[in-house]
This record gives structure tokens, sequence and C-alpha cells, in this order.
């Protein structure tokens, strides 16, 4: 078994677009638990991760410059990420297809961790 | 853990009256950003680290805990709530003075002064049950909208229209015993009747969306016979006619979501518990001196309840409640119910003459079950192709699917008839 990253990424607009009436927004947080459990049991979450404030501080340079983020430039903010456990980099990809973050225009990288015997 | 399936709107209605009391009754925009963000957070949170032991406290504190940084951060810049005066604006007494709202007592009593402040007399009644509708029940304006077959644009302009008239109400309604209390609570009887009777009879086509308006009726009506002071016996005649009213539900839709005709309803399916309680409710309603039409709807309603089967109706009696409610609020769709019952009584001839002495008759031609009334007592009387043009003018009128494939059905039965008589 590997490790994979799911990154969680969406843009502010398709952000607001996921949350709309109470209602929908129950209906849009169920879709996601339903999504965390079927990883669940099939024995692929290593750690259901955290969700992430949508801003915060950039540190950047030399200088070590602080300015505000997410970037004005960046479409895509991160807003969480799991830790799951899949057979290969498609069993991963393959995985990652339920999630309903797709719904609203929003995608997920998959990123293979890198993990070395020292 | 499963989540009760309604629990952010019904939470969303809760929080916005406390949030509103906290902020004052100007900043219910306010109130309704601070309960999203509470229902965001809970979204990105319980999606990730799954949902807390107790759902609704965890929402109820995040909506606090903003609360407390916007009444920190703005308690100079903003005049909140005149009525909580000193109380928030201390920081000794701010942190004692919020716990004290957010307890459960607290937040029925904000819920119970948002429905009275939301039937403004200055308010036309529809407005007043959309405004119920989407503050108290979390209902979105599209939902709203939804519910009453109305462009999400209208009831949009309606809402901001009546929000700037609660705006400038400058508090919210205090129950208390003042001269103004008896009118308003009847304001508030008639705006909970509505949105119970727009999921009753109304035009939405989802048989869900009805459900859950009647059921939101229901919950309000019983916030109601929790104070000392709204608990009269109106209000029971009123919760009283809606649970006589609801036990039918399971039966009047079939099970592809087709209404089904009131005298051929499988009366087993009525709700056994709904029955006995509308009825137990309706004898408190009998305490006071008071008859409203509540009274006597509940009234007509337990005695078809009371027949196991439509054959066994005191139809004399029916009839006589409604000359009580003809007397009480006439209106021709009233009489038309009173002729109906007559027809049952003292046949279709005698029926087909109370609708033709209808005052105001004219008013009823663009109402579907006029038509469609006509079509039942002529087919009772064996003039089949009588009846079937009035279905068939009925069908023309039909305001939903479900109504239409409803009077379809009645077509069919016109010819299912003749049919057989040909045997």
């Amino acid at each position: 078994m590997s490790e994979f990253v799911y990154l969680y990424r969406s843009t502010e607009s398709s952000h607001r677009e996921a949350m709309g009436s109470p209602e929908q927004m129950q209906k849009s947080m169920e879709r996601w638990r339903a999504w965390m459990k079927q990883l669940a049991d099939g024995g692929h979450i290593k750690d259901p991760g955290h969700p992430l404030e949508r801003t915060g501080k950039l540190v950047k340079g030399r200088q070590k410059s602080v300015t505000d983020g997410p970037y004005a430039e960046a479409k895509d903010v991160v807003g969480g990420y799991t830790l799951v456990e899949a057979k290969d980099l498609p069993q991963a990809v393959e995985l990652s297809l339920g999630c309903p973050i797709f719904e609203t225009g929003g995608l997920v990288e998959v990123r293979p961790v890198i993990k070395f015997s020292m | 853990m499963e989540l009760d399936e309604h629990l952010f709107r019904r939470e969303a209605g809760r929080m916005v009256a406390t949030l509103t009391r906290i902020f004052g009754i100007r900043n219910l925009a306010l109130a309704e950003d601070v309960v999203q963000d509470a229902f965001c957070r809970a979204m990105e949170v319980w999606s990730f680290r799954g949902v807390p032991e107790n759902p609704a406290a965890w929402l109820m504190t995040t909506a606090k805990n903003r609360a407390l940084d916007l009444l920190r951060r703005d308690r100079t810049a903003r005049t909140f709530a005149p009525e909580l005066g000193r109380r928030i604006a201390s920081e000794e007494t701010l942190l004692p003075a919020l716990d004290d709202l957010f307890e459960e007592n607290a937040i029925r009593d904000d819920r119970l002064r948002m429905i009275f402040s939301c039937c403004h007399p200055r308010l036309p009644e529809e407005t007043q049950v959309a405004l119920v509708l989407h503050i108290l029940c979390g209902f979105s304006v599209s939902e709203v909208a939804g519910a009453f077959i109305s462009s999400t644009s209208a009831i949009e302009k309606r809402m901001s229209r009546a929000k700037k008239v609660l705006a400038r109400s400058k508090r919210l309604f205090e129950i208390v015993d003042a001269d103004d209390f008896s009118g308003r609570l009847r304001a508030v009887h008639r705006a909970l009747y509505l949105l119970f009777n727009e999921g009753y009879h109304g035009a939405s086509p989802k048989s869900a969306v009805r459900a859950e308006l009647c059921r939101e009726a229901m919950h309000l009506t019983a916030l109601l016979r929790e104070h000392p002071l709204a608990k009269t016996p109106t209000t029971h005649a009123l919760a009283a006619l809606m649970c006589l009213h609801a036990a039918r539900l399971p039966a009047r839709v079939g099970a592809s979501g087709e209404l089904s005709p009131f005298a051929e309803q499988d009366r087993s399916r009525w709700d056994p518990l709904l029955v006995a309680k509308g009825l137990r409710l309706l004898e408190e309603a009998a305490s006071g001196h008071e008859l409203t039409e509540y009274h006597v709807e509940a009234a007509i309603a337990a005695v078809h309840a009371s027949a196991t089967r439509v054959e066994e109706t005191n139809w004399a009696q029916i009839v006589s409640l409604y000359d009580t409610l003809m007397s009480l609020r006439p209106s021709p769709i009233v009489a038309l119910n009173r002729a109906i019952a007559v027809a049952q009584h003292e046949g279709p001839e005698r029926g087909l003459e109370e609708i033709h002495a209808i005052a105001g008759r004219d008013r009823l031609s663009t109402y579907p079950f006029y038509s469609a009334a006509l079509g039942e007592i002529e087919l009772r009387g064996g003039r089949r192709e009588i009846a079937r043009d009035h279905f068939l003018s009925a069908i023309a009128l039909a305001r939903n699917p479900m109504e239409r494939r409803f009077l379809e059905q009645r077509v069919a039965a016109c010819a299912i008839d003749d049919a057989r008589e040909r045997m």
C-alpha cells in the first residue's frame, strides 16, 4: 500500500456555490460524509485530515516578507486535505472520483507521498 | 452518527431568532450572516472530523462565539438591541448575558417573539406566511418561492420590503398582556393556519414540500401552546384542526403521489395517534367563551374522523357545522363545501340547488374544485356526460400535475361507470 494526499481545491465562487440554503448545505455535507465513509469502509483512510481556513499569511523570500494569503492570482485555494492509502496512483485517482467537490466545480489534487526507508 | 434530515433548517430558525434578539431586529441580516457562517464551519469540520455528539448545541455554540466576537468588535460602532441595553455593552456582563440568552427557554421565547414580529399588521397575510417560513423555518428565498409556486424574484422583493417593515419596528414584539396582544395572536393563528393549508391544499407539486409545510406549521403551533399567554382555547383549536387534518395525509396521497378522493380514502391509513391527539386538543379548546373558525373546522374534521367508513358519516351534523362556519367566516369556498355536504345528506339535487345559490359564485370560476364538485354531484346523480364535462373544465383550471392527474382519473371514472352500465 502507498500513501497519497488529496488536496481539495476550489475557487471562492465554487466554494460559495456549495453553500446556499441551510437545507442545501446539509445535503452537501451529507454527500461529503457519505464519500468519506465509503473510503473509510474500504480501508483507504490513513487520516481524514482537516479543513483549512481559506485565508492565512504568506511568508516569502529572503526578506521573509509576510503578506496576506490566499493570493489574488491563485484561482484554486486548498480548502482541506486527506491522507489516503491505495495500491497505486491509478487506484488513488479512481477513489477520488466520488468526491462531491466536483459537483460544485472544485478539484482534487492527488499527490503520492514519497516514502523511503532510511 | 445519523443527523436529522432537516437539522440545519430547523436550527437556522432557532439561531436567527436568538441572534436577532441580541443584535436587534434592525440587524436581521447580520444575524442571518452569522448563522450562515456557523453552517459553513459545520460543513467543513463535520465533513472531515465527523458529526459531534450534540450537533444542535455545537451549532448554537459556534453562533454564540461568533456573536461574541462581533459584539466585542462593533460594540461602539453599532447600536444593537435596545431592549438588552447595557447588559451586552459592558465586558463584565457580556458573557453571562450571552449565556442567559442562549439558554433553552430563552431561545423558545425568542422564536415566539419572532413569530409575533413577523405577523406585523402592516404586512399582507401572505407576506407574513412567507416571512415565517423564511425566518422561523429556515427556508431560503428560492425554497419559499418553490413552496408557493412563485418566482424567486417576486418573493425576494416581497421579503425585502417585509424586512424593512420589521427593521422599522425598532424592537421585537414582546409577548405580554398588553392591548395589542390578542389582535397580534389572531394574526399569528391566521398565518400558521395559512401555512398549514398551503401544505395541505396548496399548489406545490412536490408532496415532500407540502408535508414539510404542514409539519412546520404544527411545530410552531406547538410552540404557542408552551407559552402561558399564547396557549388560548383558540390555539388549542388550531392545533386540533392541524392534527386531525394531518392524520389524513398518509391516505390522501397514493403510492405514486396521486391525490385520492376524500370519499375513497382508505381510512385505516389515517394516523390514529394524530386523530386521538386532535380529539384531545379539541376538548381542551372547548374551555373558553370564544368560538372561532378553527373550532368549527376542527369539529368538522372530528366528525369525519369518528366515521370508520364514509357511509357512516353524520352528514346532518356536518351541514350544521358548515352553517356555523358560514356565520363566522363566510366565503364561496366554505359555501361550496357546505353544498357538497348537503348533497351527501339530502341527495344530489339538493346539493346542486345549494351550489347554484352560492353568493359570489363567480369568484369560484377559476377554482378547479368548483367544477370538480359539480362533476362529483352529477356523477352521483347518474348524469355521466354532464359530470365528464365538468371534470374536463376542471382539468383546464388545474394548477399542478398532481391536480391534473387526479381530475383525469375522475374523467376516467365517468367512462368506467358507463362501460359497466352497458354490460
